[in-house]
């Protein structure tokens, strides 16, 4: 074994082999950079060129690709409060808000080298847990993996903020959105409002960049300056490092923690990177500065999202059972490659195996290196004055949700979930644990199924359960020990709001939409009911009760709203919003490439004030991106009524 | 004289040569082909999609690049849909299917806006599958069935209407107590459910079969019983040439009961069988294609599966079957998709009963 470990490495460094796994990890980092486009998107790109490559270079340069997309993410997260994929949305908690405190150096520092040591763990853990890992994966039954979810959500409990009830509720609407769709029991279909869209349910990438970036995008362009006030570039980098170095026992355990989610297949990558921040919430002594900026709640995702691919590269090697998106993807390209994902991985082509662990640690290293290299000058980014950065935001943020399922329903639904985004920012409704709610609530609705169906009731006793629950009461013990502070988003004490009407709305809206749930699932048969019904059940009522502290006027923790504390001077949020709008209306008329130049010249001449000049760069370049993006991905823009009437040259098709 | 000979030779040379209407060939030089896949990258298809791509480009005329575009969504549906509303026949676009397109247009789905009959067919790739049973339920083969009977097996299932029809409808045939449990989100949870003792009974197509399964029958923890066979030039069930050694789905139910089957039930096996595996995977064109554009695809197919080497390259993707080309594969399509109308009103009646599918 040992041996072959060895040869696995010399083989890997001879040759051509380093240039190819180098295009790899170039790629991943480019996408990873892309917001919302993730390590599918990264495969899609390759795969066409590995089809006759050598394989060890392939799977380099697959794995290479793989394995820094959690690394390069991290840019738009800390830097644009974006989701550089679904495995960083946890870092924008404390990440931005480092970087509007012009700490983005040491918080990119601190990423980056977490990153690192995590791929490098996850390299490790794979390394000697390959060979042997078969019955673990198989103790795991769906019972398990449910009690396991279970665990995932009550790392709710940390993440509400200042109100509990609106944490769960929020929850509880994320579980509900994660079930729009087809049952996982009976095929019916449940809360699609009639639409073909809903009918394979609302796709993580939309729901993550539709809560988290449209919402920030609107912020910032309110407070009409650049996103750093100050860049202390320079002085950062250092103190991320020994940031990193003294948190070392927490980058461990978050390695662990991804290692083992990314082993087991069914609960996937996206929802690693939550646990591992509740996590470090629940077991630090001083909360205080979660959600303002604590360089803690960096490192512990960020560990955890790189280690996942090596924890999740178990079930692919050993069973061809993909352990993360991009997994399955790479399953794809080992079948194009003539090689057999399965037990034959470890008991014949044990070298190969070696190749992907030894490529996995260096690509890991090596995309570490190149984003520090590289990480000044992104930056400064940051120093832009943010009128003309954000027409480039809104224009990724859509073409990244658009990359879902490439249908003009990502687009709306992504601007309806970033409507709800801005008004639960504005009410004070947390978000983690809505993203939570939704990435938990297909795998645990069919768990919990399948466990009653394989084995009745008795699925309770079994002694894997009994651990699991046992370490779920203690992680709540845990978050509950040291009294109510968890994490706040803005942490402005909100009583003593004049308006409250239109909070009052807000949440009747939302009270609304669960009585709706409720009284759609009635009419749904048994199996496809049971979830939908427990949920919305006690969310109404705790609507009810949200609404009740409203309206009688009682100064209470749900009592929130932003809007009494920004000073006056800015636009209002609905006025941002508007613009938006007419871009989806434009794009809906001449077409999404067409609608989004308009939108470019129209939105910096009388936003920005650009003379003809900039705005005819700019807005070339914008056409210029989407154009190579068409051509790079091989797809269409969405068409408009002008493209249904009549044919037009690429890239305006 | 001789040479006025000559002259008046090359001059009627010349009058045939443009007397002859000069036949039409489909030329692709410089030009991008879209091959649309209704599933998203890294899928079955998508992999099968992009195993062809380089080698058809290679062989069509004009050297063409070929690039693969997903559309996925709705279990294909939305891609399918799009290609009938959208694809102009001019050759440089065709659709890649697979049973999870065949089926809701065999049952109706509503969502289907797509129509086969519009469409000409240039290359069918069947698959095989094979069914296994744990061994402690005491059988060592298919004639040791009886041993099965009453006792309730639990199968790990994606649902009723997709692939999973296939394996369900001939559980009920053989009268098994086969209790489905759904929400798999592939057959590999499925397996990976048989492996953990929670399911009994399984199947996996061939590639699939041969990587896992084959392992876990070494090993003495699987036993299998039948393969779903394929389809001759005649359209007859035979054995499957990857398993030889394992009856068919029409052999098994014999050693069952001593008869062939028959009946509304097995009319509807059959064709969902052809539709899921004989036709597991097609190449279409859209309506109103030219006869010549449609040739040169399946000229350009026949040369890519004749190829030497290509079995060799195709192993495990492919399997051990006969891709069939241009008319050989429009008549196995035209099998999958002869469906009467009682059986398919047996099959939706079936689903709404034993699985409480809602079909509109």
């Amino acid at each position: 074994m040992l041996e072959t470990i060895v040869s696995a490495l010399i083989g890997l460094l001879s040759g051509w082999h380093l240039a190819y796994m180098m295009i790899g990890v170039l790629v991943g980092l480019v996408i990873g950079i892309l917001p919302g486009l993730g390590g599918i998107a990264g495969m899609a790109i390759l795969l066409p060129f590995i089809y006759g490559m050598d394989p060890v270079s392939a799977l380099g340069m697959l794995i290479g690709m793989v394995a820094v997309v959690p690394t390069g993410d991290t840019f738009t997260s800390i830097l644009m409060g974006i989701p550089g994929s679904s495995a960083s949305q946890a870092t924008i908690l404390d990440g931005f808000p480092m970087a509007k405190r012009g700490e983005a150096a040491r918080a990119l520092s601190a990423a980056f080298l977490s990153s690192m040591i995590g791929g490098v763990i996850g390299a490790l853990v794979l390394t000697v847990f390959v060979v042997v890992a078969r019955p673990v994966i198989l103790a795991f039954s769906s019972a398990e993996l449910f009690m396991l979810t279970v665990l995932g959500l009550s790392m709710v409990g940390v993440l509400s903020g200042s109100s509990l009830l609106k944490g769960l509720l929020s929850c509880a609407l994320g579980l509900l959105l994660g079930s729009i769709g087809a049952a996982p029991a009976t095929g019916e279909w449940r809360l699609t409002l009639g639409l073909d869209y809903l009918a394979d349910g609302l796709p993580i990438v939309v729901v993550g960049l539709g809560v988290f970036a449209l919402p920030e995008i609107v912020d910032l362009l309110r407070q009409n300056k650049a996103i750093a006030a100050a860049m202390s570039l320079g002085s950062g980098w250092r103190q991320g490092i020994r940031d990193t170095m003294q948190n070392m026992g927490l980058v461990l355990r978050c390695s662990g923690i991804g290692c083992l989610i990314g082993a087991l297949p069914g609960l996937g990558g996206s929802v690693v990177d939550w646990v591992a921040y509740g996590h470090v919430v629940q077991t630090s002594r001083d909360r205080s500065q979660f959600g303002r900026g604590d360089v803690r709640g960096v490192i512990a995702p960020e560990s955890a999202n790189n280690s996942v691919q090596g924890g999740a590269l178990i079930p692919t090697l050993l069973f061809g059972i993909p352990g993360s998106g991009s997994m399955a993807i790479f399953l794809g390209g080992m079948v194009l490659l003539g090689l057999q994902p399965g037990i034959t991985m470890i008991e014949t082509r044990l070298d190969l195996t070696y190749t992907i662990i030894w490529s996995l640690a260096i690509a890991n290293i090596l995309g570490a290196g190149l984003c520090v290299l590289v990480s000044r000058h992104v930056a400064r980014l940051t120093t832009i004055p943010y009128v003309y950065l954000a027409p480039f935001m809104i224009m990724i943020v859509l073409f990244a949700a658009y990359q879902a399922t490439r249908d003009w329903g990502d687009i709306l639904a992504l601007m309806g979930l970033g409507v709800l985004g801005i008004y639960m920012r504005r009410f004070g409704w947390p978000r983690p644990p809505l993203l939570i709610g939704f990435v938990l609530a297909p795998g645990a609705e069919t768990y919990l199924y399948q466990a009653i169906q394989f084995h009745d009731w008795a699925w309770l006793w079994r002694p894997g359960v009994i651990i699991i629950a046992a370490a779920t009461i203690l992680s709540v013990w845990a978050g509950m020990r040291l009294g109510k502070s968890g994490i706040d988003e803005g942490g402005q004490s909100a009583v003593g709001v004049e308006r409250r009407w239109p909070q009052i709305v807000f949440a009747a809206l939302l009270t609304a939409a669960f009585a709706y749930a409720l009284e759609r699932s009635l009419g749904w048969s048994y199996l496809s009911q049971v979830f939908p019904l427990g949920v919305a059940l006690p969310a109404t009522g705790g609507m009810l009760a949200v609404l009740a502290i409203l309206v009688t006027g009682r100064d209470h923790v749900v009592v929130f709203d932003t809007e009494r504390i920004i000073a006056g001077g800015g636009r209002s949020m609905e006025y941002y919003l508007a613009w938006l709008v007419a871009l989806l209306v434009a794009s809906a008329l001449v077409g999404f490439v067409l609608g989004l130049a308009l939108f470019f010249v129209a939105f910096l001449a009388v936003e920005a004030h650009a003379g003809a000049r900039r705005v005819a760069v700019l807005t070339l370049s914008a056409v210029g991106f989407l154009a190579l993006m068409s051509w790079v991905f091989v797809l269409d823009f969405p068409r408009g009524v002008l493209q249904e009437i009549a044919r037009m040259p690429w890239p305006l098709n | 004289m001789r040479r006025a000979n000559a002259i008046h030779l090359l001059a009627a040379f010349g009058l045939a040569l443009a007397a002859t209407p000069a036949a039409r060939a489909a030329d692709f030089a410089g030009k991008t082909i879209e091959w649309v896949i209704p599933f998203s990258v890294g899928g079955g298809s998508d992999v099968w999609a992009r195993f062809f791509a380089p080698m058809l480009g290679e062989q069509l005329p004009g050297k063409p690049t070929v690039v693969v575009k997903n559309v996925p969504g709705g279990g294909s549906i939305t891609g399918a849909n799009q290609f009938q509303s959208r694809a102009r026949p001019d050759g440089l676009t065709i659709l890649g299917t697979s049973g999870s397109t065949q089926f809701p247009y065999l049952l109706d789905d509503s969502r289907v806006k797509y129509q086969y009959k519009d469409w000409t067919t240039v290359l069918a790739s069947p698959t095989g599958g094979v069914v296994y049973v744990n061994p402690e339920l005491g059988v060592k083969t298919m004639a040791d069935i009886a041993r099965l009977r009453g006792k309730e097996m639990k199968y790990g299932s994606q649902g009723a209407t997709s692939l999973d029809l296939v394996p369900l409808l001939a559980f009920e045939l053989l009268e098994l107590n086969v209790k489905p449990v759904f929400g798999m989100k592939g057959r590999g949870d499925g397996r990976l459910a048989f492996e953990r003792g929670e399911a009994a009974i399984d199947y996996q197509t061939s590639s699939a079969y041969l990587r896992n399964v084959v392992p876990l029958v070494k090993a003495g923890k699987a036993v299998p019983l039948f393969s779903w066979g394929v389809l001759d030039e005649k359209g007859e069930f035979a054995r499957d040439p990857t398993f030889p050694d394992l009856p068919h789905f029409i052999e098994a139910y014999e050693m069952a009961y001593g008869k062939k089957p028959s009946g509304i039930a097995f009319e509807a096996f059959k064709a969902f069988n052809t539709a899921g595996f004989a036709v597991q995977k097609g190449v279409f064109l859209p309506k109103g294609t030219a006869p010549d554009i449609a040739d040169a695809y399946a000229k350009a197919f026949a040369a890519v599966v004749s190829a030497p080497g290509f079995k060799e390259k195709a192993g495990d993707e492919i399997g051990e079957y006969r891709q069939a080309t241009g008319a050989a594969a429009q008549k196995m399509l035209d099998v999958a998709l002869a469906i009467d109308g009682e059986a398919k009103g047996w099959v939706k009646k079936w689903l709404t009963d034993k699985h409480g599918v809602k079909l509109d």
